[in-house]
């Protein structure tokens, strides 16, 4: 059953990008690309050849297939119907989130492998970005550690059994922080803008300039795919008596609110403007504070 | 009631977490009146209303007077002051708005570990409304201190004002909230006075950092305008 919904989030991973592009569309007043644009391009990419620079090495040849690998790992080890006997309840999600870890860790390096100055700057900011962003997830780890009990993903299923209820402030913040993450981690608005190609706001975009054909298509593929990931784990995160409903519900529910995470992150992108690059340590310190302060209601309370 | 009033709460404790690093004037403000409506939800939801029935109408009245002044009135004004002014922005705040942070979540961290010491949980509405109105009174003094506008500074004081609005709230005093009437009525005036002594202060010296007002002691220093054309 779990590996049934595995696959029908890899099958629709591509569509999530689509929603949030379609949210953003129809604030703005415009038809959008349609939700399936994604697939189209992909199938594009992949008829196409796949030029590489003479100067690079056999890193940036390995790079996307190796960060599209480990994000499908990271997919696979995610409980798509939250259940806590699923296989991967024995995995910590620390593993999880090292192998999401892995995949940017091989991006960086097959951009720095390129020698551009320009790819090199957008591995730089990468980098930066994720070395932020690490402490909120661990905080926002820790908090449901305590709050349940499990340092595996049966965490997941213990925020679905109710936990919501009996302790609704701590968990939203956390929520709250958590969404920051998501933001951040898919290199969307607030702290990257994924429409722009003009060099200085570019972070994500600027590292896989050299990258085409198959290449390109295993990337963008990737990002989606741990874009739905992350979502998931969201989702789980918030959605409360989740663990009421049987397996098949609850899959259907996790993927209809990955769904609704894309409308919520099109509807913050068409209201805010990206942020300037030097405000993000900020923003991301106070996202760090909310989960710290969620733990501390949480122990005091 | 699932918890409303705890969730409100919370978002008092957010909205200082931010106020802490609002480096535009307009954006304190808006949280200095999101804080103001908040004070003045917040009687209404401590209120027990399955035990005790619809309250007086004096606590609505309370509500919306708060509400009214704190959430609109005075934030109103001190916007007005701004743009008078001229000032958009805390370009310098003496300590910057990473440590702001970071010293206002230390200071959440002392008064909920200060509250879990006092033990007054049966006395209060809401066990997070005490450690909530300690911490919102911490950021507002802390405000008052760390910052060179004075119009930053006032926000200060409001800030911690709704502390002690959020204290009386909590601890649900038989005529608290008529004392929280004519507190905001001196704090309503105090801000009217203040609003107005920037706007002087701006026109005399084209500046509302107050650091610069301790160098004043001469009487040619007190108006540059006024020794240039002597």
């Amino acid at each position: 059953m779990n590996y049934l919904y595995l696959l029908l989030a890899l099958v629709l991973a591509p569509v999530l990008p689509g929603v949030v592009n379609q949210t953003k569309a129809f604030f703005a007043g415009r038809r959008g690309p349609g939700l399936f644009r994604l697939y189209f391009d992909l199938a594009k990419l992949m008829r196409k050849s796949c030029p590489r620079s003479s100067t690079s090495t056999w890193v940036f040849d390995l790079a996307p297939a190796v960060s599209l690998a480990v994000t499908v790992a990271a997919a696979a080890l995610f409980p798509w119907t939250l259940d806590a006997t699923a296989p991967c309840a024995a995995v910590g999600v620390v593993p999880f989130f090292y192998l999401l870890g892995t995949g940017r860790f091989f991006t960086v390096l097959g951009a720095l492998d390129t020698g551009s100055a320009f790819e090199g700057m957008g591995a730089s900011r990468e980098v930066q970005f994720s070395a932020l962003v690490e402490p909120i997830v661990f905080v926002v780890l820790g908090f449901l550690v305590l709050l349940t009990g499990e340092t595996s993903f049966a965490l997941l299923s213990g925020c679905a059994a109710g936990s919501w209820l009996a302790h609704p402030v701590p968990l939203a913040l956390a929520g709250l922080a958590f969404f920051a993450i998501l933001l951040s981690e898919n290199c969307r608005v607030p702290f990257d803008d994924p429409e722009t190609h003009l060099e200085l706001t570019m972070i994500h975009e600027a590292m896989i300039l050299d990258n085409a054909g198959p290449d390109l298509a295993y990337i963008l593929y990737g990002a989606a795919l741990k874009f739905t990931v992350l979502a998931a784990f969201f989702v789980a995160l918030l959605l409360p008596r989740l663990g009421a409903a049987a397996a098949p519900v609850r899959g259907l529910v996790l993927l209809a609110g990955v769904l609704a995470t894309g409308v919520l992150v099109g509807v913050v992108e068409s209201i805010m403007a990206r942020m300037r690059f030097l405000k993000t340590p900020q923003v991301l310190l106070g996202a760090f504070m909310i989960a710290l302060l969620a733990i501390l209601l949480f122990v005091l309370f | 009631m699932l918890h409303c009033s705890e969730i409100l709460l919370a978002l008092f404790l957010l909205s200082d977490l931010v106020l802490a690093a609002a480096g535009r004037l307009p954006q304190a403000i808006r949280l200095v009146a999101a804080q103001g409506w908040l004070l003045g939800l917040l009687p209404l939801l401590l209120w027990d209303w399955s035990a005790k029935g619809c309250p007086e109408f004096r606590l609505f009245a309370v509500s919306a007077v708060n509400a009214a002044v704190k959430g609109v009135l005075l934030p109103a004004l001190l916007a007005y002051a701004v743009r008078r002014a001229r000032v958009a922005r805390e370009l310098e705040p003496l300590v910057s708005f990473r440590v702001s942070q970071l010293v206002v979540f230390a200071l959440a961290c002392l008064a909920f570990l200060f509250c879990k010491k006092l033990n007054i949980s049966e006395q209060v509405a809401s066990e997070l409304a005490i450690p909530v109105a300690f911490t919102t009174m911490g950021t507002g003094l802390f405000l008052v201190c760390a910052r060179r506008k004075a119009i930053t500074q006032v926000l200060g004081f409001l800030v911690f004002e709704n502390g002690i609005a959020v204290f009386g709230a909590g601890i649900l005093l038989e005529y608290g909230l008529v004392v929280e009437l004519g507190i905001l009525l001196d704090v309503f005036v105090l801000v009217f006075v203040l609003g107005i002594a920037i706007f002087q202060i701006n026109r005399t010296f084209s500046s509302i950092d107050t650091d610069k007002l301790n160098r004043l002691g001469d009487v040619h220093l007190l108006h540059p305008h006024h020794r240039r054309h002597a």
